[in-house]
C-alpha cells in the first residue's frame, strides 16, 4: 500500500496532476448524494490504482478534467435522494453536461463503471447499453418486485466475454445488493433479445433473483465493453472480513477486487 | 401545472404490490388492484413545454406521463381503475421531492415567472405569496368492487390507511369517471397563516403567580411556578432594567425572551430531573432521615467516570459536547451518541423516526471541531403487535402502524444518508402503546488533530461570525423541545411534528466536512432542540456572547414571528463560527455544493445573547441567567420493596403445558416477538455501506441467525475495529430497577466481550425513558417512579464502575405518558445502554453460528436460575396467566468481568470457534439460535447445570417449577454459550480454568437439537421447525 492507503476519513486525496502518476489515475466522483464514494476509491487504491474523489458539480464545471483520467467510477448512493426516481436527476445532469466528455474517454480507451445509483444513471442517461452509438435510452432499474430496499449478499454468473476490460477471467462471484431499485428492465422484447445476443449481458444472479430482473441481469455493458454498469457491489468485497461468512472460516477470494483489479491493469496499457 | 408519471402496464410497480398485500392485512376487503403515479404540481413557472419535463420528470424506457395546463382539460380516464385518491403534504410541512423537483427544473433551464403579489383575498389573514414551487403528491388508482357506495367506503378506508391527517391531506374521487376531473387540483394551496410581526412584551412584575402559570400553559412554555418565578425577580431586578433601558428595550419581558428561557431551560435540554434535589426514602422506614440526593448526574452517572477516567487517557471529551469522544488510535478518534424521538414519532411515525435519526447524525457531525458519521443504531418500542384494535384509546395509532411508519423511517433516513444501520433491536411490550420509544444512536470518526489542535476543542471568540448552514426557516418544529416535556394528549401541537430530509443534509455533510478539512471554520454545534435560540446560545458561552440578527435568517417563507425564526426547530441545519477572513471561502464552497449558508450574527464577548430585527433590539438576556438562572427543582422519592414470587399456575391448560413441556416452551419462546427474527425489518436497513461492516446483524449459513451486536472497522487499511452492543431488559425492573439496571449493563457488556472486544477498551451511553416521576394530581405514584429512577441510577452506576466502563454521554426522557380519552398510559421505565467498544483486531472477531460438527459446546458463567420478569414469565402472563416468577435476574459483576477476561483472552488467541451471549429466553433459545445459524445439530447434557442451580427458598424464586425449566430458561446474566474445535479442547479449559464452564455437549450433523437431563431426554427439536418459529414473525411485520 502506498502512503495515501492511510488517507483519514472525510479527507479527499489532494489533486496532484492526475496524468502525470505512475499509477492509474481513476476519478471517483462524488457529491449531489452519491454515498459510496470514499470505500470506490478505496478499492480502487487497492486494486493499485491512483483515485481522486472529484464532486460531480465541479466535472460539470470543467468536464476537460477528465481527459486527465483512464478510469471514471460512478459509486452508489442516492444521487438527489432519488426522489424523482433512481439516479434520474443526476443522469440528465450526466447527459446535459458531460456526455461529450464522456464519449471521449470511452473512445480513446478508458474505462466507466456504474455501481448500484451508478448503475440507474448510467442506464437513465443512454450511456447503458449504448446500442446505436447515441445515448438512447432502452433500459431500467425500477423498484424491486418485492417493493422493499434489501441488503443481502447474492451469487451471480459472470460472462466475461461481455468484457475483456473489466471480467476477463471471473466466473461465479459473491457480492452485495443493496437497492431498492434495482430490477432491471428492458423497454421491449426486442432490447433484451439484442443485449442476449451481442453478448452484453454482463452478469446474472444465480439462485435468488432479489428484485425480479428481466432474465436475471445484474450488470451490463455497452458494445465496446469497457463501460460496465452493475447493481452488486465490488467495492464492498475487497478483503476476506466482508464476507458474511468469513468466521466458518469460508476463504473466497475478494471478487470485488478481482472486477476493480482487471479493469486498473486494463487501463494501465493504454 | 399538474404533471402525471406511473409505470406502464407491462411494468408492475413493485411498490404497488407491496402496498396492496399491506391493504389486505389491514384488513382492506373488496380491493381488486392498486397502482401509484407520482403527481408534480407545478406553480409560477414559466411552461418549458412537454420534452422538457418529460425529460425532467419522465423515464420514458418505462413511464408514460401526462401534463394538465387547464381546469379544463379531460382528466385521463381509464376503465381499468373506478376510485382515485391523492395524498399531499400539508402547508408548510416539508416536502423534500418538492425541493429536489425544483432543483431539476432550474438545472434544466426552467425559468420562474415574476413573483406573484401578496394574495390578500379571503379570510382576513395575511396569506404570504409563495414563488414559484413544486409540490409532489402520491396519486393512487384503485380497482374497487362493489357497489357506489361501497366503492366510496373502501376507497375512504384505503386514504385513511395511506396518509396521516397531522400532517397530509387525501382527496378521494370514488366512483371515479373521467368527469371528475376537475375535483383533482392543478395546485393544492399552500398557504401558511402569517403570524404577526410585533414582538409582545409581558409585564411579569406584576403578575400574581397563577397568572404567570397561566402564560406558562398558553405560549406552551412548560415551565413551573418556580421558573416563572425566577424569571420574574431577573426582570424586577435593577440591574436588569438597567441594562435593558441602555439597549433601548422595555423593561418588560419580550416574547423573544421568553421562548427562549422556556427552550433554554427545557426538561429536554436542561434534564431538571437529573440535576433536581431529591430526598429518598425506602417503605418500612420512616424513622431515620431520607437520603438526600444531590442531583442524579452528579452523584450517579458523572461520579462512573470520575471513578473510572483514572489512568486512562483514551477518554478526550465525555458530557460537555454534542457526543462523547474517546481515543480509537493514535491518529483518530471516535464519537457516540444515541438520543429518543418518541413523542414525534407519536404523532407521526415516519417523520418523527426520520427526524430522529437525521438530528443525531447532526449531533455526531457538530462534535468537537466535525465528525463524520459512520454508523447508526436504533432500539424501538412498540405496542404489542396482537393488540386488539379496540384496545387502543382513540386518538392513538395501532403499533402494528406505529411500526410501519418508524421502520420506513428508519430506512430512509439512514440509507439515504449513506450511513449504514449496524445494530439495533425492537422491543414488544404493552407498555408502550401510548408512546413509542424511538432510540436512535451514531457513531462517529474525527482525526485526532485538525488544524494542530485536539480535534474535540472548540475556538469561537469575540468577532466571529455567526453562520446558519442549512435548511431554511419555517414553523416546522415550533416548540419541539417544551412539548416533549409534556405528555402526550389531544391537543399536542402539529407544529412539533417535522419531517426531515436526507438528501438536503447529505449535501450539508460533504460541504462541512470539506470544510472542516480546509480550516473554514473555528466552531460547530448542530440545531436540534430549540433551533437558533439553543445552537447559538450554547456558542456564545465560549465566546461570552453573540448578536443574532433575525431578518437575516433565511426563511422558507415569509410570516414568521421574530420569537419563531429563533425557536424553530425546522431541520438539516448547522450553526458554525466563522473567521470573517475566512467567510468569502465559506460562502463560495457551499454554493458549488448546493448549500445555503448565511451570516446571521456575530459572536461577542458582552455577557449576553442579543437579538434584532431589523436592526430593532427585540432580546437581551444575560448569559448567566440564561444558562444558570434555572432554579433547582427539589423532588421525593419513596421506594417499595420488590413484590413476592405469586404461586405458579397448577389448573391444567396451554400454560400448564408450557411449564412442563420444554419443548413447547422453546418453541413458543423463538416465536415470542421480542426473540422471534425481525430479519424482514432488519434487511431493509444498508447495513454494509462504506464498507467496514465485518460481523453483521445477521450471520450463519443462511445469514438468518442473529449476531450479538455489530463489528464494524472505520479506517480503511487497519483491522483495528469498533464492536457496537445493547442492553434494555425493561421488564426486570417491575421487581427492582436497580437490578434491571445493572443487567442492562452486564448484557451490553457481555454482547461486546462475545464479539471479541477488548474488556478495557469499551464506552457506553445511557439513556432513559421514564414515565412523569414527579409527583402531581396525574401522577400520584410519582415519588414511587422517581425512587425506581434513583435505583436504576445506582444500578448504572455499580454495574459501570465494577466493569471500568465509562459513561461517555446519555440523555434522558421523562415524560413517556400519554392521556388520552381519560386513560393514562405510561411506559415501563426503561434504560437503553448502547456500548461502543474496540477490537484490536477483527478477524479475531467471533459470531454466533456454530461452525463444524464433532466441536464441544460449552456454557460459561454460573447459571442462577432466576425467572422474574423473563421472557418465560411474560409467556405465561401473555397467555392468560399472572404469574409472578420470583427475583429478577441479578449481576455479580466481580465474577463475571473475571469470566469477561479469560473469555476474551481465549477468543483472543484463537482458541473459541463461535460464541453467543445468553439473553432473553436464556441457555434454550442461545442453543437453538447458534444451532440455527450453522444448520448444525446439538447434543447437550444440562445435568450439571441443573444440580448445580442454588436451590429455591420460596421467596426469591418460583417454587413450582422443575429444576430443568429453570436451566433451560432463566436469564441469569454474565453468560455465553462457546463453540470450541476438538483440537483446542484442552487449552480452551485452561485459558478458562478457575471460572464457571460446563461442558454441555457436542455439535452435530444431524439438524436436531437434543437435551438431556442425565438419562432423561428433555427436548428434542428439529431445526426445521426451530427455523419456523423463529421466522414466523418475519410474515406479519414486512
Amino acid at each position: 500500500m502506498t502512503e495515501k492507503a492511510e488517507t483519514l476519513p472525510g479527507v479527499r486525496a489532494a489533486a496532484a496532476p492526475a496524468a502525470a502518476r505512475a499509477r492509474v489515475p481513476v476519478m471517483v466522483l462524488s457529491g449531489f448524494g452519491i454515498n459510496a464514494e470514499i470505500e470506490l476509491a478505496d478499492a480502487f487504491r487497492r486494486a493499485g490504482a491512483s483515485p481522486d474523489i472529484v464532486h460531480i458539480g465541479d466535472l460539470a464545471a470543467q468536464p476537460r478534467l477528465l481527459e486527465d483520467y483512464r478510469i471514471v467510477g460512478f459509486p452508489g448512493g442516492f444521487s438527489f435522494g432519488d426522489h424523482l426516481g433512481s439516479g434520474k436527476v443526476l443522469a440528465s445532469l450526466v447527459r446535459a453536461e458531460l456526455r461529450t466528455a464522456l464519449q471521449q474517454l470511452v473512445r480513446r480507451g478508458g474505462l466507466v463503471i456504474g455501481i448500484c445509483n451508478g448503475f440507474q444513471i448510467l442506464a437513465k442517461s443512454g450511456m447503458l447499453p449504448d446500442l446505436d452509438g447515441d445515448w438512447t435510452p432502452c433500459v431500467s432499474l425500477i423498484h424491486n418486485d418485492c417493493g422493499r430496499f434489501e441488503n443481502s449478499w447474492t451469487e451471480c454468473q459472470i460472462y466475461s466475454a461481455a468484457s475483456e476490460a473489466w471480467l476477463r477471467g471471473l466466473g461465479r462471484i459473491e457480492l452485495p445488493v443493496r437497492h431498492g431499485e434495482g430490477r432491471f428492465v428492458c423497454a421491449d422484447s426486442g432490447v433484451l433479445r439484442q443485449l442476449q445476443s451481442n453478448g452484453r449481458v454482463a452478469l446474472r444472479y444465480r439462485g435468488r433473483n432479489p428484485n425480479g430482473s428481466q432474465d436475471g441481469i445484474a450488470g451490463i455493458c455497452d458494445p465496446s465493453g469497457r463501460v460496465l454498469g452493475l447493481m452488486p457491489h465490488p467495492e464492498a468485497f475487497c478483503d476476506r472480513l466482508q464476507h458474511p461468512k468469513w468466521t466458518r472460516g469460508s476463504d473466497s477470494e475478494p471478487t470485488g477486487l478481482a472486477i476493480l483489479r482487471n479493469g486498473v491493469q486494463f487501463a494501465a496499457v493504454l | 401545472m399538474r404533471i402525471e408519471v406511473g409505470y406502464r402496464d407491462e411494468f408492475p410497480d413493485g411498490r404497488a404490490l407491496r402496498l396492496a398485500a399491506r391493504l389486505k392485512r389491514a384488513g382492506v376487503a373488496s380491493l381488486q388492484r392498486i397502482t401509484l403515479c407520482d403527481v408534480y404540481l407545478l406553480s409560477g413557472y414559466a411552461d418549458p413545454g412537454n420534452a422538457v419535463l418529460r425529460e425532467v420528470f419522465c423515464d420514458s424506457v418505462v413511464q408514460d406521463f401526462w401534463v394538465q395546463r387547464s381546469d379544463d382539460q379531460p382528466r385521463p380516464h381509464s376503465a381499468d381503475w373506478n376510485a382515485v385518491i391523492e395524498v399531499t403534504r400539508k402547508p408548510g410541512v416539508t416536502d423534500p421531492v418538492g425541493i429536489t423537483a425544483a432543483d431539476a427544473l432550474r438545472r434544466a433551464g426552467v425559468v420562474s415567472l415574476p413573483e406573484r403579489p401578496v394574495d390578500a383575498a379571503g379570510d382576513g389573514s395575511r396569506a404570504a405569496a409563495v414563488p414559484s414551487a413544486v409540490q409532489s403528491a402520491r396519486q393512487y388508482r384503485l380497482v374497487v368492487d362493489g357497489s357506489p357506495d361501497r366503492q366510496l367506503e373502501t376507497a375512504q378506508q384505503v386514504a385513511a390507511a395511506l396518509h396521516n391527517p397531522l400532517i397530509e391531506r387525501a382527496v378521494v374521487l370514488a366512483p371515479y369517471v373521467g368527469a371528475a376531473a376537475a375535483a383533482l387540483p392543478l395546485a393544492y394551496s399552500n398557504r401558511i397563516a402569517a403570524s404577526p410581526a410585533e414582538v409582545l412584551t409581558f409585564d411579569l412584575a406584576s403578575m400574581q403567580p397563577h397568572q404567570l402559570m397561566q402564560l406558562s400553559r398558553d405560549r406552551l412554555l412548560s415551565l413551573e411556578p418556580p421558573e416563572m418565578g425566577a424569571i420574574r425577580d431577573y426582570y424586577a431586578d435593577p440591574a436588569t432594567t438597567a441594562s435593558r433601558r441602555a439597549a433601548g428595550l422595555p423593561a418588560g419581558c419580550t416574547d423573544v425572551e421568553l421562548e427562549m428561557i422556556a427552550q433554554t431551560w427545557s426538561e429536554h435540554c436542561k434534564h431538571k430531573i437529573f440535576q433536581a434535589h431529591i430526598e429518598y426514602r425506602e417503605d418500612g422506614d420512616d424513622q431515620s432521615a431520607p437520603q438526600h440526593i444531590d442531583g442524579l448526574f452528579d452523584t450517579y452517572i458523572r461520579r462512573v467516570t470520575q471513578s473510572v477516567a483514572a489512568g486512562r487517557d483514551d477518554l478526550k471529551s465525555v458530557f460537555h459536547d454534542n457526543a462523547g469522544v474517546v481515543a480509537f488510535d493514535d491518529r483518530t478518534y471516535v464519537c457516540f451518541k444515541a438520543e429518543t424521538h418518541n413523542s414525534p414519532s407519536a404523532l407521526d411515525p415516519y417523520g418523527g423516526a426520520i427526524t430522529g435519526i437525521v438530528g443525531v447524525n447532526r449531533d455526531i457531525l457538530g462534535t468537537g471541531k466535525g465528525a463524520k458519521p459512520i454508523f447508526n443504531t436504533n432500539v424501538l418500542c412498540f405496542g404489542e403487535l396482537d393488540t386488539p384494535v379496540e384496545a387502543i384509546p382513540q386518538g392513538l395509532m395501532h403499533p402494528r402502524r406505529v411500526l410501519d411508519g418508524v421502520h420506513h423511517g428508519i430506512v430512509d433516513g439512514g440509507n439515504q444518508s449513506g450511513i449504514p444501520t449496524i445494530a439495533g433491536a425492537v422491543l414488544f411490550d404493552d407498555s408502550y402503546v401510548g408512546k413509542p420509544l424511538v432510540f436512535c444512536g451514531t457513531g462517529g470518526i474525527l482525526p485526532a488533530r485538525i488544524d494542530n489542535e485536539e480535534s474535540w476543542i472548540k475556538h469561537i471568540e469575540p468577532g466571529h461570525l455567526a453562520v446558519m448552514v442549512g435548511g431554511r426557516i419555517g414553523k416546522d418544529g415550533i416548540h419541539g423541545a417544551t412539548f416533549s416535556s409534556l405528555a402526550l394528549d389531544e391537543a399536542s401541537p402539529v407544529s412539533a411534528v417535522q419531517i426531515g430530509d436526507p438528501i438536503t443534509q447529505r449535501n450539508m455533510t460533504d460541504f462541512l466536512l470539506e470544510a472542516r478539512d480546509r480550516g473554514l471554520y473555528a466552531g460547530i454545534t448542530d440545531n436540534g432542540a430549540g433551533g437558533l435560540s439553543s445552537s447559538l446560545g450554547e456558542m456564545a458561552q465560549h465566546s461570552g456572547g453573540v448578536r443574532i440578527e433575525l431578518d437575516c435568517c433565511p426563511l422558507k417563507y415569509p410570516g414568521l414571528a421574530p420569537w419563531e425564526i429563533l425557536v424553530s426547530e425546522s431541520q438539516e441545519r448547522m450553526s458554525l463560527a466563522v473567521d470573517p477572513a475566512h467567510i468569502q471561502e465559506l460562502i463560495s464552497l457551499a454554493a458549488a455544493r448546493n448549500v445555503e449558508a448565511t451570516v446571521v450574527g456575530r459572536f461577542s464577548d458582552s455577557g449576553a445573547v442579543e437579538v434584532f430585527y431589523h436592526d430593532r433590539p427585540v432580546a437581551r438576556l444575560d448569559l448567566g441567567f440564561l444558562h444558570d438562572g434555572l432554579p433547582r427543582m427539589q423532588l421525593t422519592a419513596r421506594w417499595r420493596s420488590p413484590r413476592a414470587a405469586a404461586p405458579c399456575p397448577a389448573a391444567p391448560g396451554p400454560s400448564a403445558r408450557l411449564v412442563t413441556d420444554d419443548r413447547e416452551t422453546l418453541l413458543q419462546l423463538l416465536g415470542e416477538p421480542n426473540i422471534a427474527s425481525k430479519e424482514a425489518l432488519v434487511r431493509q436497513y444498508d447495513h454494509e455501506v462504506q464498507a467496514g461492516s465485518v460481523i453483521k446483524p445477521f450471520v450463519g449459513v443462511g445469514a438468518d441467525a442473529p449476531s450479538d451486536g455489530a463489528v464494524v472497522r472505520p479506517r480503511s487499511g487497519s483491522n483495528r475495529a469498533l464492536t457496537v452492543t445493547h442492553g434494555i431488559c425493561p421488564r426486570y425492573g417491575d421487581a427492582d430497577t436497580y437490578h434491571m439496571a445493572m443487567c442492562a449493563v452486564d448484557e451490553a457488556f457481555r454482547a461486546h466481550i462475545a464479539l471479541g472486544g477488548d474488556p478495557e477498551r469499551a464506552y457506553a451511553l445511557d439513556n432513559f425513558c421514564w414515565p412523569d416521576p414527579v409527583l402531581s394530581e396525574d401522577t400520584p405514584d410519582g415519588p414511587y417512579k422517581l425512587a425506581q429512577l434513583v435505583r436504576a441510577c445506582r444500578g448504572l452506576h455499580d454495574a459501570c464502575v465494577a466493569y471500568g466502563l465509562p459513561l461517555i454521554s446519555g440523555k434522558d426522557s421523562m415524560k413517556n405518558d400519554a392521556r388520552l380519552a381519560g386513560r393514562k398510559v405510561s411506559v415501563r421505565p426503561t434504560l437503553l445502554i448502547s456500548l461502543m467498544g474496540v477490537i484490536k483486531d477483527a478477524s479475531r472477531a467471533r459470531s454466533t453460528d456454530f461452525v463444524a460438527a464433532g466441536d464441544h459446546i460449552y456454557l460459561l458463567g454460573a447459571t442462577r436460575g432466576e425467572l422474574g420478569g423473563t421472557s418465560l414469565e411474560k409467556l405465561l402472563q401473555r397467555a392468560g396467566v399472572a404469574a409472578h416468577l420470583g427475583a429478577p435476574p441479578t449481576v455479580d459483576p466481580r465474577s463475571a468481568l473475571a469470566l469477561y477476561r479469560a473469555l476474551h483472552a481465549a477468543i483472543d488467541d484463537g482458541l473459541v470457534a463461535s460464541c453467543h451471549d445468553l439473553s432473553d429466553g436464556g441457555l434454550a433459545v442461545a442453543l437453538a439460535e447458534s444451532a440455527l445459524g450453522g444448520r448444525l445439530g446439538a447434543r447437550v447434557d444440562i445435568q450439571t447445570v441443573v444440580t448445580s442451580l442454588p436451590a429455591t427458598d420460596g421467596a426469591s424464586v418460583q417454587p413450582g417449577l422443575p429444576a430443568v425449566t429453570r436451566a433451560l430458561f432463566c436469564e441469569t446474566p454474565s453468560r455465553f454459550l462457546a463453540s470450541v474445535a476438538p483440537v483446542q479442547q484442552r487449552e480452551f479449559e485452561a485459558a478458562l480454568a478457575g471460572h464457571t464452564c460446563v461442558l454441555l455437549g457436542r455439535v452435530v450433523e444431524q439438524p436436531v437439537l437434543q437435551v438431556r437431563n442425565g438419562s432423561e431426554l428433555r427436548l428434542e427439536l428439529g431445526l426445521e421447525q426451530a427455523r419456523d418459529a423463529f421466522g414466523r414473525l418475519n410474515g406479519e411485520i414486512v
